[in-house]
């Protein structure tokens, strides 16, 4: 480009066919009218809430939010404010996206790997599973979910019980949980420590063998501790053995650990959607790593469970890595349906605020800022954990 | 000699070949197989005749939702008596053929393009033409049509509109945003990036929310627009994110040779990615575009949560008169079919094309 301009010679190019001034020339252009657009809309806006009467502003925030919660993690009453209930919402959000996510990535994994078995039933039955879930929209999903458990459950009088300690109904499923002891806030932690602790033997184990050779059986080590650290906590504060039952008081069950039907629909809803998913990447990362692999490996006599593990695992998880983020964002997102069947997330609680303090435009980027807060976070998350799986190349 | 002759007439094991033989390899080979297999099956024993049961031979086909009740088993008679309604919503009962002739001109529309031979200039017109039929038989008021107001649309035809529209409309938007992403301008370049992850961050329904309670406080006093124009509006620019990942996708498939002939011989950055570029980088994406085709279609019925009557929401309306209350399952069965019809063929015709334009490269 330089050269056929250079052999012009005198006749100059016009500045307004130089590409560096038309591309700076274009921008500002672009920004323009961009800028227009939003300088209208804000002024629009900005006449609009006037004429209406409306304060801008988060201030709402500390006001009495005076409506109820459905349920929620944290301590929470009408009386409380604004900022407290949008709380109690994106920790709902937060807990059915954790849950849907541990127990998607697990029912994905078995669905994926029942598509490829050589057993001709399973694999046909989960390939009409993964057709049909993936076809029907998630929002009807739950409302299917919703009425299943709503009209053909019993009354909590009638309430059925599958095992012993468990009673489902309309109104929910009642679990039997040990009763609250002090022993469990230990044990808790002697979990947290044995995790912490199988990570450190890991790291070591593994830079020994690359130094020595000598192999550590980390896998069984580490479930030894990760069970065995709690399990001695609990047997050291005298084996508090004591359950709380769901007793049947009145018009519902009292005691216990009780799950609304809300909660159980959206998480079926979410999981048996994205597991279909889930499935579909699984499968596609597993066929990823060519048959010769495992060959090779098995030829050099690695034991199954190592084959899989150094050899089929790395190269599958590589390419299962980055559609499965998305998925998981999908079921986090989804999640936001919530407000169709009536559980309290974080939109469903902002919707009501909005409805209640007619501030629309702090309600609806609220809800957008939260969303793109988890968005943003997982990817990052992600994003680390696949630059530590990536080929390293030479 | 006598002998060879004689191994070559023997047949393999009764247990290795037919029938037999492929229970054994595909349903029987191991122990964990085997046991898979029978587990299964009784699951599926356990499952599916009283399944069938229920959906085929203790169901009420016609019926009023008094003897719906005593059948016992599947009520289709909510269906059966009430699909005008769930089909076309509230739109006027005698102009009901509009909307269904509007559909019958998409699906001919849909299936005369599925063959790639058709794939040519006149079948773009077809398209045109047939959208702005479709339009004229909704809204109405030409030609002696009597007008429908848009608060009337409902039921399939709404949720094919809302996918089709928005497809085509989303279309074009996500090229520019695409090309945008892929700008020397940085300016460009970042607009377009904060614009497809700040959509594709967030949830659909926070924008359809945005459209039913902020898009009117956007526009001057006065100025309006119906609420299934601003839920489409939002459809469109969140589609719109999606498409441009997948057009980026064919984009960055480009060889660099490619830009580098087109500019040997001279084209400027509009006819080079006219002629050159974009055929070749669209031509790739139509997999992938089918399947946002499948989300925007599954999308759309996510209006019900602003109240737009789409299908899903005029099958939840049927139910709410008292005679055919409780009846959500068979609802939600039939509704699930219709998605599942569409998306199924869809997404087969996607897998299809992929054949094919993997073969011819």
């Amino acid at each position: 480009m330089r050269g056929s301009e250079d052999s012009a010679g005198p006749q100059k190019v016009p500045f307004w066919l130089n590409p560096k001034i038309r591309a700076i020339l274009f921008q500002f252009v672009t920004f323009c009218l961009v800028g227009l657009l939003a300088y209208y809309l804000v002024s629009n806006t900005l006449i609009n809430l006037k004429r209406q009467n409306i304060a801008t502003g988060f201030s709402f925030f500390h006001k009495e939010s005076s409506f109820e919660v459905g349920e929620s993690l944290i301590p929470y009453s009408a009386a409380d404010t604004y900022a407290r209930a949008l709380l109690v919402g994106a920790l709902n959000t937060i807990r059915v996206a954790f849950i849907g996510v541990v127990i998607t990535i697990i029912l994905g994994t078995f669905i994926g790997v029942a598509r490829l078995s050589t057993n001709w039933l399973l694999s046909k039955l989960a390939a009409i599973y993964i057709e049909v879930m993936q076809d029907i929209p998630i929002l009807l999903q739950l409302f299917f979910w919703y009425a299943i458990i709503y009209e053909t459950l019993p009354s909590p009088q009638d309430a059925l019980s599958p095992a012993a300690g468990i009673y489902m109904s309309n109104r929910g499923v009642a679990f039997t949980i040990p009763e609250a002891h002090p022993a469990h806030k230990y044990m808790l932690l002697a979990f947290v420590a044995a995790c912490m602790i199988v990570y450190l033997i890991r790291r070591w184990a593994r830079k020994r063998q690359e130094r020595t050779g000598q192999f550590f059986p980390t896998f069984r080590v580490g479930i030894a501790i990760i069970f065995g650290l709690p399990f001695i906590t609990w047997l050291a504060f005298g084996t508090p053995m004591k359950m709380d039952a769901p007793k049947f008081i009145g018009f519902n069950f009292q005691g216990g650990l009780m799950v609304s039907p809300e909660f159980i629909a959206l998480l079926m809803g979410l999981v048996l959607y994205t597991a279909a998913f889930v499935a579909e990447v699984v499968r596609a990362g597993i066929q990823s790593v060519s048959k010769g692999q495992r060959e090779a490996a098995m030829a050099i006599g690695l034991r199954p469970t190592l084959v899989l593990n150094l050899v089929i695992l790395p190269q599958a998880l590589r390419v299962i890595v980055p559609p499965l983020t998305s998925q998981m964002l999908n079921l986090t997102k989804n999640s936001s349906l919530a407000v169709a069947i009536g559980y309290p997330d974080f939109v469903s609680v902002a919707n009501t605020t909005i409805n209640q303090t007619g501030q629309s435009i702090e309600g609806v980027a609220l809800i957008m800022a939260v969303y793109l807060f988890f968005s943003l976070s997982t990817s990052a998350f992600m994003n680390w954990y696949n630059k530590r799986v990536a080929l390293v190349e030479r | 000699m006598e002998q060879a002759v004689q191994a070559e007439e023997v047949t393999p094991p009764v247990t290795q070949i037919g029938v037999i033989g492929w229970v054994r390899h595909n349903l029987f080979n191991g122990v964990f197989n085997s046991l898979f297999t029978i587990v299964t099956l009784f699951f599926l024993w356990k499952v599916v005749p009283p399944l069938f049961r229920w959906a085929f031979i203790d169901s009420a086909w016609h019926t009023s939702g008094q003897a719906c009740r005593q059948a016992g088993g599947a009520c289709w008679s909510v269906i059966s008596m009430n699909y005008r309604f769930i089909l076309f919503g509230f739109y006027p009962y005698e102009q009901q053929w509009r909307p269904f002739l509007a559909m019958i001109i998409l699906f001919g529309l849909l299936f005369y393009s599925r063959n790639r031979n058709h794939w040519k200039k006149p079948l773009a017109y077809a398209w045109i033409i047939g959208l702005f039929t479709m339009g004229l038989l909704m809204k109405g008021g030409l030609l002696g049509l009597k007008p429908v107001e848009s608060t009337q649309w409902g039921g399939l035809p709404l949720t094919l509109l809302l996918a089709v529209f928005g497809l085509t409309a989303a279309y074009p938007l996500g090229v520019i945003l695409a090309l945008g992403r892929r700008s020397k301008m940085p300016g460009v370049k970042a607009l377009c990036i904060l614009y497809i992850e700040l959509i594709r961050g967030v949830p659909l329904i926070s924008l359809l929310f945005m459209s039913a309670i902020i898009f009117p406080l956007f526009l001057p006093e006065g100025v309006t627009f119906n609420k299934i124009l601003r839920a489409q509006v939002a459809i469109i620019l969140f589609t719109a994110a999606y498409v441009a990942e997948v057009v980026r996708g064919g984009l960055q498939a480009m060889s660099r040779g490619q830009y580098e002939a087109a500019e040997s011989i001279g084209l400027n950055y509009y006819l080079t990615m006219r002629l050159v570029i974009l055929p070749q980088a669209l031509k790739i994406v139509i997999p992938p575009t089918v399947s946002i085709l499948i989300s925007a279609f599954k999308d759309t019925s996510l209006v019900v949560i602003i109240a737009l009557f789409d299908l899903l929401k005029t099958t939840q309306t049927a139910l709410s008169n008292p005679e055919w209350m409780g009846f959500s399952r068979e609802v939600y069965v039939f509704v699930a079919i219709l998605y599942f019809l569409g998306c199924f063929s869809m997404s087969n015709y996607s897998r299809k094309l992929e054949r094919e334009l993997s073969t011819r490269t």
